[in-house]
Protein backbone atom coordinates (compact mmCIF):
# COMPACT_ATOMS: atom_id res chain seq x y z
CA UNK A 1 0.00 0.00 0.00
CA UNK A 2 1.59 3.37 -0.79
CA UNK A 3 0.57 6.77 1.03
CA UNK A 4 1.76 9.60 -0.14
CA UNK A 5 2.58 12.85 1.75
CA UNK A 6 2.72 16.33 1.57
CA UNK A 7 5.80 17.75 1.31
CA UNK A 8 6.45 20.61 3.75
CA UNK A 9 9.73 21.15 3.86
CA UNK A 10 10.29 20.75 7.39
CA UNK A 11 11.60 18.11 9.72
CA UNK A 12 7.89 16.81 10.34
CA UNK A 13 7.90 15.49 7.02
CA UNK A 14 11.35 13.61 7.57
CA UNK A 15 10.19 12.15 10.26
CA UNK A 16 6.36 10.92 9.18
CA UNK A 17 6.19 7.92 11.97
CA UNK A 18 5.47 4.66 9.83
CA UNK A 19 4.17 1.50 11.70
CA UNK A 20 3.68 -1.92 10.25
CA UNK A 21 1.26 -3.51 11.11
CA UNK A 22 -1.01 -7.28 10.39
CA UNK A 23 -4.57 -7.64 9.76
CA UNK A 24 -7.12 -9.80 8.24
CA UNK A 25 -9.68 -8.27 6.44
CA UNK A 26 -12.41 -10.89 5.34
CA UNK A 27 -10.27 -13.83 5.76
CA UNK A 28 -7.05 -12.48 4.13
CA UNK A 29 -4.20 -11.99 5.94
CA UNK A 30 -2.60 -8.32 4.83
CA UNK A 31 0.28 -6.72 6.01
CA UNK A 32 0.16 -2.42 5.75
CA UNK A 33 2.35 0.56 7.04
CA UNK A 34 0.80 3.06 8.17
CA UNK A 35 0.64 6.40 9.80
CA UNK A 36 -0.39 6.10 13.04
CA UNK A 37 -3.16 8.95 12.53
CA UNK A 38 -4.43 6.84 9.54
CA UNK A 39 -8.04 5.88 10.40
CA UNK A 40 -8.99 2.43 9.76
CA UNK A 41 -12.33 3.66 7.60
CA UNK A 42 -9.59 5.04 5.48
CA UNK A 43 -7.13 1.87 5.05
CA UNK A 44 -9.88 -0.07 4.18
CA UNK A 45 -11.52 2.76 1.31
CA UNK A 46 -8.12 4.16 0.04
CA UNK A 47 -5.31 1.14 1.29
CA UNK A 48 -7.84 -1.52 0.23
CA UNK A 49 -10.33 -0.19 -1.68
CA UNK A 50 -12.76 -1.58 -0.36
CA UNK A 51 -15.37 1.03 -0.52
CA UNK A 52 -18.48 -0.98 0.38
CA UNK A 53 -17.52 0.65 3.98
CA UNK A 54 -18.92 4.31 4.00
CA UNK A 55 -18.24 7.21 5.67
CA UNK A 56 -21.25 9.25 6.56
CA UNK A 57 -20.70 11.70 9.37
CA UNK A 58 -17.16 11.01 10.25
CA UNK A 59 -17.91 12.17 14.37
CA UNK A 60 -18.99 8.79 15.41
CA UNK A 61 -22.47 9.33 15.17
CA UNK A 62 -24.12 7.46 11.76
CA UNK A 63 -22.47 3.96 12.12
CA UNK A 64 -22.10 3.85 8.28
CA UNK A 65 -18.80 2.83 8.50
CA UNK A 66 -19.64 -0.18 10.75
CA UNK A 67 -17.15 -2.92 10.43
CA UNK A 68 -16.59 -5.81 12.62
CA UNK A 69 -13.38 -6.09 14.71
CA UNK A 70 -13.07 -9.65 16.10
CA UNK A 71 -16.93 -10.24 15.03
CA UNK A 72 -17.88 -7.43 17.01
CA UNK A 73 -19.25 -3.88 15.27
CA UNK A 74 -17.29 -1.02 15.24
CA UNK A 75 -17.22 2.60 13.86
CA UNK A 76 -14.62 2.45 11.09
CA UNK A 77 -14.10 5.91 11.73
CA UNK A 78 -13.33 6.18 15.34
CA UNK A 79 -10.85 3.52 15.09
CA UNK A 80 -6.65 4.25 14.33
CA UNK A 81 -5.76 1.82 11.64
CA UNK A 82 -2.58 1.07 13.40
CA UNK A 83 -4.94 -0.17 16.29
CA UNK A 84 -6.21 -3.04 13.51
CA UNK A 85 -2.64 -4.74 14.39
CA UNK A 86 -3.16 -8.84 15.33
CA UNK A 87 -7.39 -8.66 14.47
CA UNK A 88 -9.19 -9.45 12.33
CA UNK A 89 -11.75 -7.14 10.27
CA UNK A 90 -15.15 -8.00 8.35
CA UNK A 91 -16.43 -5.66 5.85
CA UNK A 92 -19.62 -5.98 3.58
CA UNK A 93 -17.25 -7.45 1.09
CA UNK A 94 -16.85 -10.58 3.23
CA UNK A 95 -20.23 -10.92 3.26
CA UNK A 96 -21.57 -12.91 0.15
CA UNK A 97 -19.93 -16.10 -1.47
CA UNK A 98 -18.75 -15.55 -4.72
CA UNK A 99 -21.99 -16.28 -6.38
CA UNK A 100 -24.56 -16.22 -3.39
CA UNK A 101 -25.82 -13.39 -1.35
CA UNK A 102 -25.61 -13.68 1.85
CA UNK A 103 -28.83 -14.34 3.41
CA UNK A 104 -28.39 -10.31 5.09
CA UNK A 105 -27.91 -9.20 1.67
CA UNK A 106 -31.19 -11.39 0.45
CA UNK A 107 -33.34 -10.13 3.19
CA UNK A 108 -32.82 -6.43 2.25
CA UNK A 109 -33.86 -6.92 -1.20
CA UNK A 110 -36.72 -8.71 -0.14
CA UNK A 111 -37.79 -6.49 2.03
CA UNK A 112 -36.52 -3.23 0.13
CA UNK A 113 -34.40 -2.21 3.47
CA UNK A 114 -32.43 0.62 1.42
CA UNK A 115 -33.25 3.48 -0.16
CA UNK A 116 -30.35 5.59 -0.87
CA UNK A 117 -28.39 2.49 0.46
CA UNK A 118 -25.73 4.40 1.83
CA UNK A 119 -26.77 3.32 5.18
CA UNK A 120 -26.57 -0.22 4.46
CA UNK A 121 -23.44 -1.51 4.87
CA UNK A 122 -23.31 -0.31 8.44
CA UNK A 123 -26.65 -1.97 9.06
CA UNK A 124 -25.82 -5.27 7.59
CA UNK A 125 -22.49 -5.36 9.65
CA UNK A 126 -24.20 -4.47 13.04
CA UNK A 127 -27.01 -7.23 12.14
CA UNK A 128 -24.38 -9.57 11.50
CA UNK A 129 -23.00 -9.47 14.98
CA UNK A 130 -26.91 -9.69 16.54
CA UNK A 131 -27.74 -12.34 14.62
CA UNK A 132 -24.05 -14.34 15.43
CA UNK A 133 -25.20 -13.54 19.03
CA UNK A 134 -28.91 -13.62 18.93
CA UNK A 135 -30.01 -15.71 16.06
CA UNK A 136 -34.09 -15.01 17.07
CA UNK A 137 -33.89 -11.22 17.75
CA UNK A 138 -37.19 -9.81 18.41
CA UNK A 139 -38.05 -7.15 16.26
CA UNK A 140 -37.42 -4.60 19.50
CA UNK A 141 -34.28 -6.72 20.09
CA UNK A 142 -33.00 -5.57 16.40
CA UNK A 143 -34.22 -1.90 16.69
CA UNK A 144 -32.17 -1.76 20.16
CA UNK A 145 -29.39 -3.60 18.04
CA UNK A 146 -29.61 -1.52 14.71
CA UNK A 147 -30.15 2.01 17.58
CA UNK A 148 -26.27 3.29 16.58
CA UNK A 149 -26.89 2.94 13.15
CA UNK A 150 -28.72 6.16 11.25
CA UNK A 151 -30.65 5.68 8.87
CA UNK A 152 -32.25 8.94 6.48
CA UNK A 153 -34.70 7.23 3.86
CA UNK A 154 -36.07 4.52 4.92
CA UNK A 155 -37.91 5.03 8.77
CA UNK A 156 -35.86 2.10 9.51
CA UNK A 157 -39.45 -0.14 9.34
CA UNK A 158 -37.78 -2.59 5.95
CA UNK A 159 -34.19 -2.47 7.48
CA UNK A 160 -35.74 -4.21 10.39
CA UNK A 161 -37.94 -6.55 8.80
CA UNK A 162 -34.69 -7.22 6.56
CA UNK A 163 -33.04 -8.31 9.61
CA UNK A 164 -35.51 -10.55 10.90
CA UNK A 165 -36.02 -12.25 7.40
CA UNK A 166 -32.68 -12.90 7.49
CA UNK A 167 -32.58 -14.34 10.97
CA UNK A 168 -35.62 -16.90 9.71
CA UNK A 169 -33.13 -17.71 6.87
CA UNK A 170 -30.37 -18.20 8.57
CA UNK A 171 -32.06 -20.53 11.35
CA UNK A 172 -33.52 -22.65 8.27
CA UNK A 173 -30.22 -23.06 7.10
CA UNK A 174 -29.14 -24.32 10.16
CA UNK B 1 -11.51 14.95 9.01
CA UNK B 2 -7.49 13.46 10.30
CA UNK B 3 -5.89 13.86 13.82
CA UNK B 4 -2.62 15.88 13.60
CA UNK B 5 0.36 13.64 13.58
CA UNK B 6 1.33 12.21 16.88
CA UNK B 7 4.06 9.22 17.72
CA UNK B 8 1.67 6.05 18.50
CA UNK B 9 2.87 3.75 21.05
CA UNK B 10 1.38 0.22 22.30
CA UNK B 11 3.07 -0.90 25.27
CA UNK B 12 2.42 -4.62 26.72
CA UNK B 13 2.41 -3.56 30.33
CA UNK B 14 1.61 -1.21 32.88
CA UNK B 15 5.44 -0.25 33.80
CA UNK B 16 5.81 0.18 30.01
CA UNK B 17 2.66 2.36 29.86
CA UNK B 18 4.11 4.63 33.10
CA UNK B 19 7.17 4.94 31.48
CA UNK B 20 6.33 6.17 28.08
CA UNK B 21 3.94 8.71 29.74
CA UNK B 22 6.73 9.96 32.29
CA UNK B 23 8.66 10.52 28.68
CA UNK B 24 5.66 12.40 27.12
CA UNK B 25 4.51 14.54 30.20
CA UNK B 26 1.75 17.02 29.02
CA UNK B 27 1.97 15.83 25.22
CA UNK B 28 1.17 12.12 26.11
CA UNK B 29 -2.62 11.07 25.90
CA UNK B 30 -4.13 7.39 27.26
CA UNK B 31 -5.67 5.80 24.78
CA UNK B 32 -8.03 3.32 25.57
CA UNK B 33 -11.82 2.98 23.84
CA UNK B 34 -11.30 6.08 21.88
CA UNK B 35 -14.96 6.86 21.66
CA UNK B 36 -14.13 10.39 22.55
CA UNK B 37 -10.44 10.95 22.02
CA UNK B 38 -10.55 10.03 18.60
CA UNK B 39 -13.75 12.56 17.86
CA UNK B 40 -11.71 15.15 19.76
CA UNK B 41 -8.11 14.89 17.76
CA UNK B 42 -10.14 14.25 14.56
CA UNK B 43 -11.68 17.59 15.29
CA UNK B 44 -8.10 18.72 16.89
CA UNK B 45 -9.47 19.78 19.73
CA UNK B 46 -6.67 17.16 21.08
CA UNK B 47 -3.36 17.59 19.36
CA UNK B 48 -1.29 14.88 21.50
CA UNK B 49 2.25 14.39 20.25
CA UNK B 50 2.33 10.79 21.71
CA UNK B 51 -0.58 8.67 21.97
CA UNK B 52 -0.22 5.43 24.62
CA UNK B 53 -2.38 2.94 23.32
CA UNK B 54 -2.95 0.45 26.55
CA UNK B 55 -4.85 -1.91 24.37
CA UNK B 56 -2.34 -4.30 24.56
CA UNK B 57 -1.83 -4.42 27.94
CA UNK B 58 -3.50 -8.07 29.32
CA UNK B 59 -5.31 -8.40 32.44
CA UNK B 60 -6.90 -5.05 31.87
CA UNK B 61 -10.82 -6.51 30.37
CA UNK B 62 -12.27 -7.38 33.85
CA UNK B 63 -14.98 -6.52 36.08
CA UNK B 64 -15.36 -8.97 38.99
CA UNK B 65 -16.51 -8.44 42.70
CA UNK B 66 -14.04 -9.50 45.52
CA UNK B 67 -14.57 -11.33 48.34
CA UNK B 68 -15.60 -8.62 50.49
CA UNK B 69 -18.37 -7.09 47.80
CA UNK B 70 -16.80 -4.25 46.42
CA UNK B 71 -16.59 -4.76 41.99
CA UNK B 72 -13.84 -3.80 40.16
CA UNK B 73 -14.01 -2.78 36.94
CA UNK B 74 -10.34 -2.56 35.13
CA UNK B 75 -9.32 0.46 32.37
CA UNK B 76 -10.31 -2.13 29.41
CA UNK B 77 -13.50 -3.32 30.54
CA UNK B 78 -16.04 -2.21 27.79
CA UNK B 79 -19.40 -0.96 28.29
CA UNK B 80 -20.82 -3.58 26.50
CA UNK B 81 -19.49 -6.19 28.75
CA UNK B 82 -20.88 -3.95 31.75
CA UNK B 83 -23.97 -4.18 29.88
CA UNK B 84 -24.19 -8.04 29.47
CA UNK B 85 -23.04 -8.35 32.55
CA UNK B 86 -24.46 -10.99 35.09
CA UNK B 87 -22.87 -9.93 37.90
CA UNK B 88 -24.12 -6.54 37.68
CA UNK B 89 -27.44 -7.88 36.84
CA UNK B 90 -27.28 -9.20 40.35
CA UNK B 91 -25.51 -7.08 42.56
CA UNK B 92 -25.08 -3.78 41.39
CA UNK B 93 -28.82 -2.72 40.02
CA UNK B 94 -27.72 1.34 39.19
CA UNK B 95 -24.38 0.13 37.02
CA UNK B 96 -26.82 -2.50 34.97
CA UNK B 97 -29.71 0.37 34.63
CA UNK B 98 -26.56 2.87 33.31
CA UNK B 99 -25.14 0.20 31.22
CA UNK B 100 -27.09 0.03 28.33
CA UNK B 101 -27.80 3.79 28.50
CA UNK B 102 -24.36 4.72 27.41
CA UNK B 103 -23.38 6.13 23.90
CA UNK B 104 -25.24 3.83 21.35
CA UNK B 105 -24.06 0.02 20.66
CA UNK B 106 -21.75 0.38 18.35
CA UNK B 107 -19.60 3.05 20.98
CA UNK B 108 -20.47 0.59 23.96
CA UNK B 109 -18.07 -2.14 21.77
CA UNK B 110 -15.55 -0.30 22.40
CA UNK B 111 -15.37 2.59 25.12
CA UNK B 112 -14.94 1.83 28.54
CA UNK B 113 -16.15 3.19 31.89
CA UNK B 114 -12.69 4.12 33.08
CA UNK B 115 -11.75 5.97 29.74
CA UNK B 116 -15.39 7.93 30.42
CA UNK B 117 -14.40 8.92 34.07
CA UNK B 118 -10.67 10.00 32.88
CA UNK B 119 -13.09 11.94 29.96
CA UNK B 120 -14.43 14.34 32.99
CA UNK B 121 -17.21 15.29 29.96
CA UNK B 122 -19.34 17.06 32.10
CA UNK B 123 -22.35 15.27 30.34
CA UNK B 124 -20.64 11.75 31.20
CA UNK B 125 -23.12 9.47 32.61
CA UNK B 126 -20.84 7.04 34.84
CA UNK B 127 -19.34 10.22 36.35
CA UNK B 128 -22.82 10.06 38.48
CA UNK B 129 -23.36 7.23 38.53
CA UNK B 130 -19.93 6.15 40.07
CA UNK B 131 -20.39 9.45 42.17
CA UNK B 132 -23.68 8.33 43.07
CA UNK B 133 -21.95 4.81 44.69
CA UNK B 134 -19.00 6.32 46.07
CA UNK B 135 -16.84 4.89 44.32
CA UNK B 136 -13.11 5.72 43.40
CA UNK B 137 -10.36 5.43 40.60
CA UNK B 138 -7.10 4.02 41.60
CA UNK B 139 -4.35 5.08 39.43
CA UNK B 140 -0.78 3.86 39.03
CA UNK B 141 2.69 6.01 39.01
CA UNK B 142 5.87 5.97 39.00
CA UNK B 143 5.59 6.57 42.54
CA UNK B 144 3.03 3.21 43.31
CA UNK B 145 -0.80 3.14 43.56
CA UNK B 146 -3.49 5.87 44.99
CA UNK B 147 -6.98 5.90 45.51
CA UNK B 148 -8.56 8.98 44.12
CA UNK B 149 -12.25 9.33 45.55
CA UNK B 150 -14.88 10.32 42.17
CA UNK B 151 -15.58 13.23 44.45
CA UNK B 152 -12.26 14.47 43.64
CA UNK B 153 -11.05 12.76 40.17
CA UNK B 154 -12.73 15.37 37.85
CA UNK B 155 -11.63 18.90 38.46
CA UNK B 156 -13.10 20.59 35.97
CA UNK B 157 -14.58 19.93 32.61
CA UNK B 158 -12.59 17.57 30.40
CA UNK B 159 -9.77 17.78 33.58
CA UNK B 160 -9.20 15.26 35.96
CA UNK B 161 -6.97 14.39 38.90
CA UNK B 162 -4.18 12.11 37.36
CA UNK B 163 -0.40 13.55 36.93
CA UNK B 164 0.05 13.42 33.35
CA UNK B 165 2.42 10.03 34.55
CA UNK B 166 -0.20 7.86 35.88
CA UNK B 167 -2.54 6.12 34.70
CA UNK B 168 -5.87 4.97 35.65
CA UNK B 169 -6.09 1.04 36.11
CA UNK B 170 -9.44 0.26 37.68
CA UNK B 171 -12.91 1.95 39.06
CA UNK B 172 -13.92 0.83 42.45
CA UNK B 173 -17.30 0.62 43.88
CA UNK B 174 -17.18 0.12 47.83
CA UNK B 175 -19.01 -2.77 48.71
CA UNK B 176 -22.64 -2.12 49.78
CA UNK B 177 -23.37 -2.00 53.74
CA UNK B 178 -27.37 -3.28 52.90
CA UNK B 179 -29.89 -4.64 49.86
CA UNK B 180 -28.03 -2.27 46.72
CA UNK B 181 -31.09 -1.15 44.93
CA UNK B 182 -32.02 2.27 42.73
CA UNK B 183 -31.39 3.12 39.04
CA UNK B 184 -30.03 5.54 36.44
CA UNK B 185 -32.22 7.59 34.31
CA UNK B 186 -31.52 9.42 31.23
CA UNK B 187 -33.56 12.16 28.98
CA UNK B 188 -32.03 12.21 25.46
CA UNK B 189 -33.25 13.27 22.39
CA UNK B 190 -32.27 9.87 20.50
CA UNK B 191 -29.70 6.93 21.18
CA UNK B 192 -26.25 8.24 21.27
CA UNK B 193 -26.95 11.89 22.18
CA UNK B 194 -25.83 13.62 25.45
CA UNK B 195 -28.27 13.37 27.93
CA UNK B 196 -30.11 15.97 28.59
CA UNK B 197 -30.77 15.03 31.62
CA UNK B 198 -29.43 11.99 33.42
CA UNK B 199 -29.99 10.94 37.54
CA UNK B 200 -28.18 8.43 39.24
CA UNK B 201 -29.67 7.10 42.51
CA UNK B 202 -27.78 4.79 44.78
CA UNK B 203 -29.32 3.08 47.64
CA UNK B 204 -28.85 0.48 50.34
CA UNK B 205 -31.02 -0.34 52.42
CA UNK B 206 -31.67 -2.83 55.72
CA UNK B 207 -35.07 -3.83 56.84
CA UNK B 208 -37.05 -1.43 54.63
CA UNK B 209 -34.85 1.71 56.15
CA UNK B 210 -32.17 3.34 53.80
CA UNK B 211 -28.78 2.79 55.06
CA UNK B 212 -26.81 4.86 52.68
CA UNK B 213 -27.97 7.01 49.43
CA UNK B 214 -25.85 8.80 46.55
CA UNK B 215 -27.84 10.86 43.78
CA UNK B 216 -25.85 12.38 41.09
CA UNK B 217 -26.68 14.16 38.33
CA UNK B 218 -25.76 14.71 34.71
CA UNK B 219 -26.16 17.43 32.59
CA UNK B 220 -27.73 20.01 34.43
CA UNK B 221 -24.53 21.74 35.45
CA UNK B 222 -20.94 22.54 34.65
CA UNK B 223 -19.99 19.01 36.14
CA UNK B 224 -21.16 16.22 37.42
CA UNK B 225 -23.72 17.31 40.79
CA UNK B 226 -23.81 15.53 43.72
CA UNK B 227 -27.11 16.14 45.46
CA UNK B 228 -25.94 15.48 48.95
CA UNK B 229 -28.92 17.13 50.73
CA UNK B 230 -31.15 15.19 48.59
CA UNK B 231 -29.50 11.72 49.41
CA UNK B 232 -29.01 12.61 53.37
CA UNK B 233 -32.84 13.14 53.81
CA UNK B 234 -33.49 9.09 52.52
CA UNK B 235 -30.63 8.40 54.84
CA UNK B 236 -32.41 6.32 58.50
CA UNK B 237 -35.79 6.26 56.51
CA UNK B 238 -38.33 4.31 55.10
CA UNK B 239 -38.98 4.90 51.27
CA UNK B 240 -42.41 6.76 52.24
CA UNK B 241 -44.13 8.83 49.35
CA UNK B 242 -43.51 12.33 52.03
CA UNK B 243 -39.78 11.31 52.34
CA UNK B 244 -39.47 10.18 48.23
CA UNK B 245 -41.09 13.69 47.81
CA UNK B 246 -38.36 15.45 49.38
CA UNK B 247 -35.70 14.26 47.96
CA UNK B 248 -36.95 14.85 44.88
CA UNK B 249 -37.54 18.50 45.47
CA UNK B 250 -34.04 18.28 47.38
CA UNK B 251 -32.30 16.82 44.22
CA UNK B 252 -34.13 19.66 41.70
CA UNK B 253 -32.72 22.24 43.34
CA UNK B 254 -28.99 20.86 43.58
CA UNK B 255 -29.31 21.19 39.56
CA UNK B 256 -28.24 23.83 38.07
CA UNK B 257 -29.52 23.56 34.60
CA UNK B 258 -29.33 26.31 31.87
CA UNK B 259 -31.59 26.83 28.95
CA UNK B 260 -30.39 25.30 25.40
CA UNK B 261 -31.08 23.66 22.27
CA UNK B 262 -31.64 20.51 24.59
CA UNK B 263 -34.80 21.90 26.52
CA UNK B 264 -35.14 24.78 29.15
CA UNK B 265 -34.01 25.56 32.71
CA UNK B 266 -36.79 24.72 34.16
CA UNK B 267 -38.20 21.53 32.00
CA UNK B 268 -34.60 20.22 33.26
CA UNK B 269 -35.13 20.78 36.55
CA UNK B 270 -38.59 19.50 36.81
CA UNK B 271 -37.27 16.27 35.21
CA UNK B 272 -34.56 15.71 37.84
CA UNK B 273 -37.62 15.77 40.08
CA UNK B 274 -39.36 13.47 38.64
CA UNK B 275 -36.52 11.29 37.21
CA UNK B 276 -35.69 10.90 41.06
CA UNK B 277 -39.70 9.69 41.77
CA UNK B 278 -39.29 7.25 39.49
CA UNK B 279 -36.60 5.80 40.39
CA UNK B 280 -37.20 5.77 44.63
CA UNK B 281 -41.22 4.90 43.66
CA UNK B 282 -39.62 1.56 42.36
CA UNK B 283 -36.81 0.71 45.26
CA UNK B 284 -39.54 -0.13 47.45
CA UNK B 285 -37.32 -1.39 50.10
CA UNK B 286 -35.49 -3.87 48.11
CA UNK B 287 -34.05 -4.27 44.54
CA UNK B 288 -36.61 -6.16 42.68
CA UNK B 289 -37.51 -3.83 40.02
CA UNK B 290 -34.21 -1.62 40.59
CA UNK B 291 -32.49 -3.26 37.61
CA UNK B 292 -34.73 -1.89 35.36
CA UNK B 293 -34.50 1.38 36.06
CA UNK B 294 -32.34 2.33 33.17
CA UNK B 295 -34.26 0.55 30.42
CA UNK B 296 -36.63 3.21 30.04
CA UNK B 297 -35.47 5.28 27.71
CA UNK B 298 -37.12 8.59 27.42
CA UNK B 299 -37.15 10.52 24.18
Amino acid sequence: MTIVYEDRGDDATSEVPVNRIKFTINGQKMIAEVEPRLLLSHLIRRGLGLTGTHMGCDTTNCGACTVLVDGRPVKSCTMLAVQADGHSIETVEGLSGQSELHPLQEGFKQEHGLQCGFCTPGMMMTAKALLAENPSPTEEEVRWALSGNLCRCTGYQNIVKSVLWAADKLRSQG
Amino acid sequence: MYPSRFRYEAPRSIGEALSLLGEGGDEAKVLAGGQSLVPLMKLRFASPELIVDINNIPGLDYHREDADGSIRIGALCRHADLERSALLKSKQPVMAAAAPLIADPIVRNRGTLVGSLCHADPQGDWASVVTALGGHVVARGPGGTRAIPMADFVTGPFQNALAPDELAVETVIPAPNGTPSGGYLKLERRVGDFATVGVAVALQTSGGTVTSAGIALTGVGGSTISADEAAAALVGNALAAETIAQAADLAAAAARPRTDHRGSAEYKRHMVRTFVLRILSRSDGEATHAANGGAERAA
